[in-house]
């Protein structure tokens, strides 16, 4: 089986999820794996590792904002020439609206959020997270070409292969109005661990009574090197940016370690998290739902329990 | 300005799911507008009662989703279509979404940026492909000015400002509107609005749901003493492994 892996880099280097997007084509395609990037990257040929054959590779200054139609056009191209029988992706703003448009162009069909590898005995059915996590759907897929958006961390990220990779320039067409979009303006924090993209989580809520005791949560996530969210009614209320509200309405995140501090654990913010691998609840009412969905629960004021989490980290020499 | 909205009629929020074999069992389900497909529709009522124009809901669906129908034209809809037919999946509902709305020059196409049923995410591409227009998904800020759409999307650790001519289609969220909730005038008003019902163009749809499962419980919590936060430290670099 012939399988397509869309690649994308941030600051030069490949992203863990789209390594994750690789470990999982390896592993359903026995080894016949090509790459697309069209951002910038370095050290492409390393992709060897994970079983990649051959990189094409776009070098174009039109895509570097990474332009949903033009991408979707890129993929569909690559797809194309390589003869893929699948195209494999994770999730990622990007991704999520490209694939639509290509299993369109490529009449394949498409399914989004899958966390499992395919099960090919009848037919081709691969598991995905629906009902914003409250539940998983086989679902079978017909067509002679699938394109599959792979939650992150679902998969984990694994060497399967040796040897470099070759590296190819490709220049697909574009359509005419792939370019309709214009990006005028983009406004990115810098320098953070990005939320989608983090291992390691600590979230707070309403339970901190407002942005100006941030601090100590921010403190913690620096200790861990996670990244920082928060409940819906902490965005709504502005006390912290929109892109760190995880949940039903917001980022779902599942992180080897997700700390939720001062959240009361709503059944729409559990939907967006409960699929991260360790929940640690810090509470200071023990009736708190969330002390139901978690894994290690602490009772007691965060404002006491997060300084002393943060001094036994410390401690340990974390 | 011509605008079509696309809903979806999914289960409230908090509903705890449960399965009859492969159908959700709607035993007591409360069923709503999909909350993402909400927001489109409040924005799109913004920008009917701003510049006029005609506001038509669309959904695909069986005859239970009237009264979700009826509750989007309480809020302000003009009219309202509904496409006989179970939503059976991404690209059945896109294609019967994009054979209506081929000849009717909408200005623009807005839904959620996915159903809280299936989450997806598909559709709003899949239309928009289909129609050969540009697609902004997922689209949190929408002002009109002219025959252009400024938009605001939500991009990993921030936003992206685009811009595109009309007609073009958009997978809605927050914060791009308040929801709004229906008024007893406007209850009294959707009685009285057109509600055309039109058959499907096809049956067939590429995927099918073979066998629902709910997550693994999560084992008993381990309660740790506010006093002890080193044992919490320990377990989990010794027990969890996340540190
Ligand atoms: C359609 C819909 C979609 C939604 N989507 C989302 C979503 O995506 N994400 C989301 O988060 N919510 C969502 N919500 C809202 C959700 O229902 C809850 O209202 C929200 O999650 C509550 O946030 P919270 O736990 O921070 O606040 P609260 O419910 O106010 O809880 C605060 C918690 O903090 C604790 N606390 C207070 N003081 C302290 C202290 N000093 N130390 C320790 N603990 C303390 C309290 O015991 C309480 O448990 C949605 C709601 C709807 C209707």
């Amino acid at each position: 089986m012939s399988v397509l892996v869309y690649i994308e880099a941030d600051n030069n280097a490949v992203k863990k999820s789209s390594l994750e997007a690789l470990t999982y084509a390896a592993k359903m395609s026995a080894g016949d794996v090509t790459a697309l990037v069209t951002d910038k990257a370095e050290g492409l040929e390393d992709l060897g590792k994970y079983g990649v054959k051959t990189v094409l590779q776009v070098s174009d200054d039109k895509l570097s904002t990474r332009p949903v139609s033009a991408i979707a056009s890129a993929i569909a191209a690559a797809a194309q020439k390589v003869g893929a029988n699948a195209v494999v992706m994770s999730r990622s703003s990007t991704v999520d609206a490209a694939a639509p448009r290509v299993g369109v162009k490529l009449k394949a069909t498409v399914a989004s959020n899958v966390v499992a590898l395919p099960q090919t005995d009848n037919g081709f059915v691969v598991r995905r997270g629906v009902y914003t996590g409250k539940a998983f759907a086989d679902t079978k897929l017909e067509g002679e070409i699938k394109i599959l958006t792979i939650a992150k961390n679902a998969i984990g990220v694994e060497e399967t292969g040796s040897g470099a990779a070759t590296v190819e320039a490709f220049s697909p067409e574009y359509g005419a109005k792939d370019f309709a979009v214009k990006v005028t303006d983009v406004k990115k924090q810098e320098g953070d661990i990005l939320l989608p993209e983090a291992d390691l989580v600590v979230s707070a809520g309403r339970g901190l009574k407002g942005p100006e005791n941030w601090d100590m949560i921010e403190n913690l996530a620096k200790t861990l090197g996670a990244a920082t969210a928060c409940s819906k009614p902490v965005s709504d209320m502005d006390w912290r940016p929109h892109h760190e509200h995880v949940g039903q309405t917001g980022i779902k995140v599942a992180p080897s370690l997700y700390i939720a501090v001062g959240i009361s654990g709503a059944i729409q913010h559990l939907a967006g998290v409960n699929s991260s691998k360790t929940i640690v609840v810090i509470n200071k009412d023990e009736e708190a739902p969330f002390f139901k969905s978690a894994d290690y629960g602490v009772v007691g004021d965060a404002f006491d329990v997060v300084p002393k989490l943060q001094a036994a980290l410390e401690k340990a020499g974390i | 300005m011509n605008i079509l909205v696309c809903i979806c009629h999914v289960p409230d929020t908090t509903t705890k799911i449960k399965f009859n074999g492969t159908e959700l069992d709607k035993n007591g389900v409360q069923f709503i507008i999909g909350p993402y497909d909400d927001y489109a529709l409040a924005r799109a009522v913004e920008l009917k009662d701003a510049s006029g124009g005609k506001l038509t809901v669309l959904n695909v669906g069986e005859a239970d989703t009237e009264p979700t129908i009826r509750k989007a034209l309480a809020i302000g809809a003009d009219n309202a279509v509904r496409i006989n037919a179970h939503p059976k999946d991404a690209y059945f509902v896109a294609e019967q979404i994009a054979a209506y709305a081929k000849d009717k020059n909408f200005d623009m196409i807005l839904m959620g940026r996915e159903a809280s049923d299936y989450n997806g995410g598909q559709v709003h591409g899949m239309v928009a492909e289909m129609l050969d227009m540009p697609c902004v998904a997922p689209c949190m800020t929408l002002e009109v000015n002219g025959n252009v759409a400024k938009m605001g999307r939500e991009i990993e650790g921030g936003k992206e400002y685009v811009e595109c001519e009309m007609p073009f289609v958009a997978g809605c969220q927050e914060p791009i509107a308040e929801w709004k909730i229906p008024n007893m005038r406007g209850i009294m008003m959707a009685r009285k609005k057109p509600l055309e019902v039109i058959e499907p163009t096809t049956e067939s749809a590429p995927t099918e749901v073979v066998n629902y499962e709910l997550p693994a419980e999560r084992g008993n919590v381990k309660m740790i003493d506010a006093d002890n936060l080193d044992e919490l430290v320990r377990l989990l670099k010794e027990e969890a492994k996340v540190l």
